[in-house]
């Protein structure tokens, strides 16, 4: 399948949406107007009259698409990027904590992931209590941690970067142990062959063909880390960042705010796993390999 | 200084004897390499928890910063009527409906867009797109549309969940392989044979991989969707709470819940898998 043949379907998909979005909206906003008009004693409005005005309320139930597109333009492109009402500024604040976090649960992981491989006791004390620390609803403790740590002087970037490291470090050991255990028996009793000492059929060997599986993974993490990033900005008390804003509008009812810092976090999310895509696709070409078979 | 000295001496001790048992040949044996696949895991976990237990005493921590495991552990013993309350609301409510609902539609969306591979190609990459982006964000949204009870939760956990089943069904539909199918066509399958007697079974993996991988979102989604208002009950707004009353044995306390609910759900979800894909070769090498 390639590219060109996905994008009609796609497109077709995204119009329905959008003509349903625009539907809802006026079917959840009328009642609010049809209040107002028996309030002010007047006549309900008539249908066309109704539609308009559903799409421009200014706490609408469900803001319509272009109400949000219009919110992120003023707060990203007419703003300063310095102001605190600039959704850049908050935007960057939340990246800046994913991309710590992020390079730190890579670290981790693939740290972790060396020494399972390398270390049988390691591998079956450790490996079980990897998966186990997933079930842990990490997200749900993200507000003690960060409440914690404030407490005992540790603030700003850190504490956000943890959760984000310890969301993102899972996927990335998975892969790379799977990654790393991936040379089959012929390869691995070649370097014997070669009197190969372990790091060098680590880096000769293991590290290389580990690459698509690493990405593969990264790509996972770099997602989960920016939603680690976010809920760990909603308990500090709403200073600043996307999940900031989330948790802002929702005490004022400010609902197209709430709608614009998700289509910012969306476009965010998008924006890293397609340069993470990127990356994927220029390793394995510098490396030689065909970028889709070599995907696990 | 001296607990944290045993401590190290016990790390040690422990890491020696799981080399020690790892090395054993256990031959053909199977009951033997068993036993040890669980007690080697098992000794490192104990040992996580005593070297927590005797380095916070030993370094002497603030039990606001990090309370030894039998402070925690006193307090689920104590607090158990609490705790089971939170559980009903919070599991029972909200994750559970939610879990159905999502896993179900998801399921269902992905039968009646079969027919059409028209609307799989579109929806495919966006079902992955979406599973990327961080749905939790509408929570907010979710608590001003149901109110603050148990729907609005299983509302959150209905969106996180539809989409990885969405995907992983599609994909699980197509997995069946030509020859299979052509072989249904030679016998005249009708779509509802060929779907429970070839397809589905095909996609049983992917459907599980989904069911494993939204029972920990569920769990998340729920307590998240509660920081974002709840009635006085429930395991998100104990958590914040409580952390805001500096009672952080308690708000561990519901963790160790919350943990111990998302391993047994993923765990039964996982068994249920073994029955129902018994044929698959990563099930019946572990054997």
């Amino acid at each position: 399948m390639t590219a060109g043949s996905k994008t009609i379907p796609v497109l077709t998909i995204v119009a329905i949406i959008v003509a349903i979005w625009y539907a809802c909206v006026i079917w959840m906003n009328a009642p609010f107007e049809y209040d107002q008009a028996e309030r002010a004693k007047t006549e309900p409005p008539g249908f066309s009259e109704l539609i308009s005005r559903t799409m421009a309320q200014e706490r609408p139930v469900l803001p319509a698409p272009h109400q949000v597109f219009t919110e992120i333009y003023k707060t990203t492109v007419q703003k300063k990027i310095t102001s605190k009402r600039s959704l850049v500024y908050h935007a960057w604040i939340t990246l800046s904590a994913t991309l710590l976090g992020f390079l730190i649960g890579t670290a981790l992981g693939i740290a972790l992931a060396v020494g399972i491989v390398h270390n049988l006791a390691m591998d079956k004390s450790v490996m079980p209590w990897v998966i186990t620390s997933q079930t842990i609803p990490i997200l749900a403790i993200a507000p003690m941690i960060i409440v914690v740590l404030n407490a005992v002087g540790i603030s700003g970037l850190l504490p956000k970067a943890l959760i984000s490291t310890y969301l993102s470090f899972f996927p990335v050991v998975v892969g790379m142990v799977k990654g790393l255990r991936s040379p089959d028996r012929a390869q691995l009793d070649l370097m014997h062959t070669y009197s190969a000492s372990r790091a060098q059929t680590f880096w000769k060997l293991r590290w290389p063909s580990s690459m698509p599986y690493l990405f593969t993974s990264l790509k996972v993490a770099v997602a989960i880390s920016l939603v680690g990033a976010i809920v760990g900005e909603m308990p500090t008390g709403a200073v600043a960042g996307l999940g900031a804003r989330l948790l802002a509008g929702s005490y004022y009812g400010q609902t197209i705010q709430i709608w614009s810092a998700l289509f910012m976090a969306a476009a965010l999310a998008a924006t890293l796993v397609m340069i993470v895509g990127l990356a994927h696709t220029q390793v394995l070409k510098r490396m030689g390999q065909k970028p889709e078979g070599a995907a696990p | 200084m001296m607990l944290v000295i045993a401590a190290i001496v016990f790390w040690l001790a422990m890491w020696w004897l799981n080399q020690r048992l790892v090395a054993i040949d256990t031959g053909t044996d199977q009951f033997k390499a068993r036993a040890i696949n669980l007690i080697v895991p098992l000794i490192f976990g104990i040992t996580l928890f005593v070297i927590w237990e005797l380095v916070v005493r030993g370094l002497e921590v603030s039990t606001v910063l990090l309370p030894p495991p039998s402070m925690i552990w006193e307090r689920i013993t104590n607090s158990l009527p609490i705790l089971w309350q939170d559980f009903q609301q919070t599991f029972l409510k909200a994750v559970l409906a939610g879990y159905i609902m999502g896993c179900g539609s998801g399921f269902l969306v992905a039968l009646l867009i079969d027919r059409s591979p028209f609307l799989q190609r579109g929806l495919l990459p966006l079902g992955n797109f979406v599973s990327a982006l961080p749905i939790i964000g509408v929570a907010p949204i979710m608590v001003m549309w149901f109110g603050f009870d148990w729907q609005s939760k299983a509302a959150v956990v209905v969106i996180m969940t539809f989409f990885p089943m969405l995907v992983n069904t599609v994909q699980g539909l197509a997995a069946a392989g030509s020859m299979e199918r052509d072989l249904m066509n030679t016998y005249a399958a009708t779509w509802w044979q060929k779907m429970t007697k070839l397809r589905l079974p095909a996609a049983a993996p992917f459907i599980f991989n989904a069911l494993k991988i939204n029972s920990t979102l569920a769990l998340i989604g729920a307590i998240v969707a509660e920081f974002f208002g709840t009635p006085i009950v429930g395991m998100g707004f104990r958590i914040s709470t409580e952390v805001g009353r500096m009672n952080v044995d308690m708000v561990w306390a519901e963790i160790a819940v919350a943990a111990l609910a998302g391993s047994l759900f993923y765990g039964l979800v996982a068994l249920i898998e073994r029955a129902v894909t018994f044929w698959h070769p990563s099930i019946r090498s572990s054997h």
